[in-house]
């Protein structure tokens, strides 16, 4: 159970963002600009890196809901799985792996990042920019999983809810919904009573 | 050396935040609601969760120039945020920060150890879900700070009277975005 009063129908990461609002509104908007901005990595490599750094962090719902969106944004399930399980083997670009690298060295700490991993991620082509923006979004990603798992927030009771939320942030995107979230909840209502 | 172009002589975060200004924007809102804006925990008492969590990940930036803001916002009983870094156990600080410094630390190393008891603990010394929120939301802010900072190796001033005087200028301004000068 939750350490706080979030809304029932609102697991994980998005039960805390609706508890406060206020501090929502730049961690949403940071991880839009920097997950959905215009970047020289696609949206499904961005989210290899999420991926990753949740994995590493074993927040599990933040692995599955980001391991979901890069799926549908890369048109397969195997990338993500094996940049799970094996990075430095996994079918991606070299310059993908040297910053998958930086981001699981950013993940045990900062200070881990050291000038080989820079060296190797430029000589793999890496800018300026790209290593700027994995290592902050690497740092964004500790953020979240600390906070979903730190209060101890709960796991959909049902398996379509990452479906629906990969697909939410895959189109969408990381914005606050203009209406809230109360749609999910007679969503999820009538689905249960359904299931029982 | 940062291991990317950075204005030189700008030390930390501020440093970034110019480089970068898009995400700075953000992340100064961020901290700014976070640490500024209305909260069961004074301005001191974030800042020291701040500078603790920092201290934990032994960034060194984040740590001197929070501790320096705590100093200034705890005024007379400045002595108290050193203390609290040192041994938050044995600080004289109250036993509801003392419990939610324990859940900050636990979030740093790893935030699936925070338990019912730990937050139960927290409670009987009269924390409230906002000061559990809050706590949780503010150490796992600076372990975003701390790896971005260190994890692009920026600039970490030496001279403690550079710490005494952003302390001021974040406890008396808040967190203002830097701008080119």
């Amino acid at each position: 159970m939750p350490h706080i009063p979030v809304e029932e129908h609102l697991p994980g990461i998005t039960g805390l963002l609706e508890y406060r609002k206020d501090t929502a509104a730049p961690i949403r908007a940071l991880t839009q600009f920097l997950l959905r901005g215009s970047s020289s990595l696609s949206a499904g490599e961005r989210e290899l890196i999420a991926s990753l750094v949740s994995s590493r962090n074993q927040c599990v719902f933040c692995t599955q809901a980001h391991t979901t969106a890069a799926d549908i944004l890369l048109g397969e399930a195997e990338s993500c799985r094996q940049v799970i399980e094996n990075y430095p083997q996994a079918p991606v670009r070299e310059k993908l792996k040297a910053l998958l690298h930086i981001a699981a060295l950013v993940q045990v700490s900062g200070k881990k990042v050291d000038s080989a991993a820079i060296a190797q991620a430029r000589q793999a082509g890496a800018s300026d920019q790209e290593i700027h923006d994995t290592v902050l979004l690497a740092g964004l990603f500790c953020l979240y999983n600390k906070y979903v798992d730190g209060l101890a927030t709960g796991l959909p009771s049902h398996p379509e809810y990452f479906k629906q939320l990969g697909e939410r942030i895959t189109t969408i995107g990381y914005v606050r919904l203009p209406g809230g979230y109360d749609h999910l909840k007679k969503k999820s209502g009538s689905e249960s009573s359904k299931d029982l | 050396m940062p291991h990317i172009p950075l204005p030189e002589g700008i030390p930390g975060i501020r440093s970034l935040a110019l480089q970068y200004p898009e995400s700075g924007k953000y992340l100064y809102e961020l901290v700014q609601i976070l640490l500024r804006h209305e909260s069961p925990l004074s301005e001191a008492e974030r800042e020291l969760i701040a500078a603790y969590v920092s201290y934990l990940n032994e960034c060194e930036f984040c740590c001197k120039s929070h501790a320096a803001a705590s100093r200034y916002l705890f005024a007379d009983a400045s002595g108290t945020v050193d203390l609290a870094l040192h041994d938050y156990r044995s600080a004289p600080i109250s036993d509801k920060l003392k419990s939610l410094l324990s859940i900050a630390g636990k979030v740093q190393a790893d935030a699936r150890t925070v338990t019912e008891e730990d937050v139960a603990l927290a409670r009987s010394f009269g924390a409230v879900d906002r000061d559990i929120h809050d706590t949780v939301l503010i150490a796992a802010t600076f372990c975003m700070f701390n790896r971005y900072v260190d994890g692009l190796a920026t600039l970490t001033p030496e001279d403690s009277q550079v710490y005494a005087e952003m302390g001021e200028r974040m406890a008396t301004k808040g967190y203002v975005v830097p701008e080119q000068k």
